[in-house]
């Protein structure tokens, strides 16, 4: 089909729909509240199940009740949305079931503001809600990145049984880019055999996260690393950028300030000075065995994001401290520029900016 | 190559739209383009704009610190867009609102009275309409045909509109290639 331009918000939107999303749970906030808006028209149109809760605690508690049913359950909101979330993910997380939920990130902590931001990695990457349990993240860098993540994200949300987060920003939200939904395929998923769906002519299904008896949790806390253990052999993406020529400078950025550092590298480029980019896509998994690898040639690594250096610690694990580590970054709603970061490189190399 | 054009004024003058009938006339043609709001809590009589780029290449960063271009609705506008453009860009300056100039040797300026225009057409909402043919017209970064057949499909759904519309897109258009000459 031909290329549409759409809002990151309203292309996300649709995207679930086509991967059979339909049971859309949601409460607005900015900037997400496009997807809502969206859903509203589009989900009546396709037959599924579009409902504005009482709050995100409610929304979220009806996303656990729903994927215990089976279906396709999903949500969007944004950073303190996401914060109220977090008890009925673990709940989900816990008791095995698939759901996919959207963090369009906007400025923190607390209220914040409702600039773009990337101050939620550290909530979605290590956990989040209590508990010992892990969310695939995914993180889009452009508004058909978003569009193909979505398939994926339902895909192994089912796969794995587990809560897959995809974590955009404020700017990826907002953005219109063109766009071409493509058909996706995927081998065939195991049977909901575990679903509470109705019993009758078999024995009930129980949707439960409680484990009393130490042994059978403890089973539990294991089968659930075991998976964390599968997604990171099998789960890693990353986009490599100039890094099939010389480079001394490796960037680690993802989302919107990847796309910053494209630009910053093409900018050093003029000067001489070759600089490279991984762009993690998976947040967790992280690449970091690519990265260990594209880290060999360099003088130091630095992380771009928006937020006061987040992603920082896992760059630093990647490259098993073996190689400075600096970060630059932005805050409160304002996005790094290519010049920040050209001169940023520049300083570092000892080069003045 | 690589075109960036903010669009700013008042809000409900029509920036965004102006704005997203580019982007989508340069998607049409097949090229790379990203439509980038201002966001906030704004609302109608606030201040809006958006960054529009087209390009041949893939679009690295989308957020632009010095445009080539400005098209510019109101006064606000015109002293915060028009000193960051880079030089050789061009400030389409709606001069039915803004009194003052762009204080630059180094760009070229497209004077156009475009809420007069539009209003002499048929409708003062009109008015963003000019600032787009206008803006074409001067840096011709679509070709004129593609726009007016992009602002046509918008304008689809409301039929009435497209006349007037029209008559504007083409008198900014031609006050747009005058100014190139």
């Amino acid at each position: 089909m031909a290329k549409v331009l759409m809002k990151g918000n309203e292309a996300i939107a649709e995207a679930a729909v086509r991967a059979g999303g339909l049971c859309y749970f949601c409460y607005p906030i900015t900037p997400q509240s496009e997807v809502a808006e969206y859903l509203s028209r589009r989900m009546p149109e396709v037959g599924g199940t579009f409902l504005q809760g009482e709050s995100e605690v409610a929304v979220s508690n009806m996303l656990y009740g729903a994927a215990g049913a089976g279906v396709r359950a999903w949500s969007t909101s944004s950073s303190p949305g996401i914060s109220l979330m977090m008890e009925a993910l673990s709940y989900i997380a816990a008791s095995e079931l698939p759901t996919v939920v959207v963090n369009i990130v906007r400025t923190g902590p607390g209220l914040g503001g409702i600039l773009p931001s990337q101050g939620d990695y550290l909530q979605a990457v290590k956990g989040g809600g209590h508990g010992d349990y892990r969310c695939l993240v995914y993180a889009p860098s452009s508004v058909q990145e978003a569009v193909e993540l979505m398939p994926l994200a339902f895909d192994r949300a089912d796969r794995y049984r587990n809560p897959v987060i995809v974590l955009g920003d404020g700017m990826i939200g907002q953005m219109m880019e063109p766009v071409e939904f493509r058909e996706h395929e995927f081998p065939p998923l195991p049977p909901k055999d575990w679903a509470t769906d109705g019993c009758k002519g078999r024995k009930p299904n129980i949707v439960n996260s409680l484990y009393l008896d130490p042994v059978k949790e403890e089973e539990l806390n294991q089968r659930l690393a075991a998976k964390y253990e599968r997604m990171k052999q099998n789960e890693v993406m990353y986009e490599e950028y100039m890094t099939d020529r010389p480079y001394e400078v490796l960037l680690v950025a993802y989302g919107t300030t990847a796309r910053v550092c494209k630009t910053a590298i093409k900018k050093l480029a003029e000067d001489r000075i070759g600089a490279a980019l991984l762009r993690p896509i998976t947040l967790f998994p992280f690449p970091s065995a690519r990265l260990y690898e594209l880290a060999k040639p360099v003088k130091f690594l630095m992380s771009v994001e928006m937020s006061c250096g987040q992603m920082v610690e896992d760059v630093e694990l990647g490259v098993r401290c073996e190689k400075p580590v600096y970060f630059y970054g932005r805050q409160g709603g304002l996005v790094p520029t290519p010049e920040e970061v050209v001169d940023q490189v520049k300083k570092r190399l000892g080069k003045g900016a | 190559m690589q075109t960036e054009v903010v669009f700013a004024g008042f809000g409900g003058q029509g920036v965004m739209l102006a704005g997203m009938v580019l982007a989508e006339t340069g998607m049409n043609l097949d090229k790379e383009v990203v439509w980038l709001p201002s966001y906030g809590p704004e609302m109608r009589g606030g201040t809006a704009n958006c960054t529009v780029i087209i390009a041949d290449e893939p679009i690295a960063s989308p957020i632009i610190l010095h445009p080539r271009d400005a098209a510019v609705m109101n006064r606000p506008s015109l002293e915060k867009f028009c000193p960051s453009l880079r030089p050789g860009g061009f400030a389409v300056v709606n001069k039915s609102l803004i009194p003052v100039d762009p204080e630059r040797e180094d760009i070229t300026v497209v004077n156009v009275e475009a809420n007069k225009i539009a209003i002499e057409a048929g409708s003062g909402k009109a008015a963003n309409m000019v600032m787009l043919g206008a803006y074409v017209g001067a840096t011709e970064v679509v070709p004129f045909d593609a726009l007016v057949e992009t602002a046509k499909k918008v304008l689809q759904k409301k039929p009435k509109l497209v006349p007037v519309n029209m008559k504007c897109l083409d008198q900014g258009y031609g006050i747009g290639q005058a100014a190139r000459a």
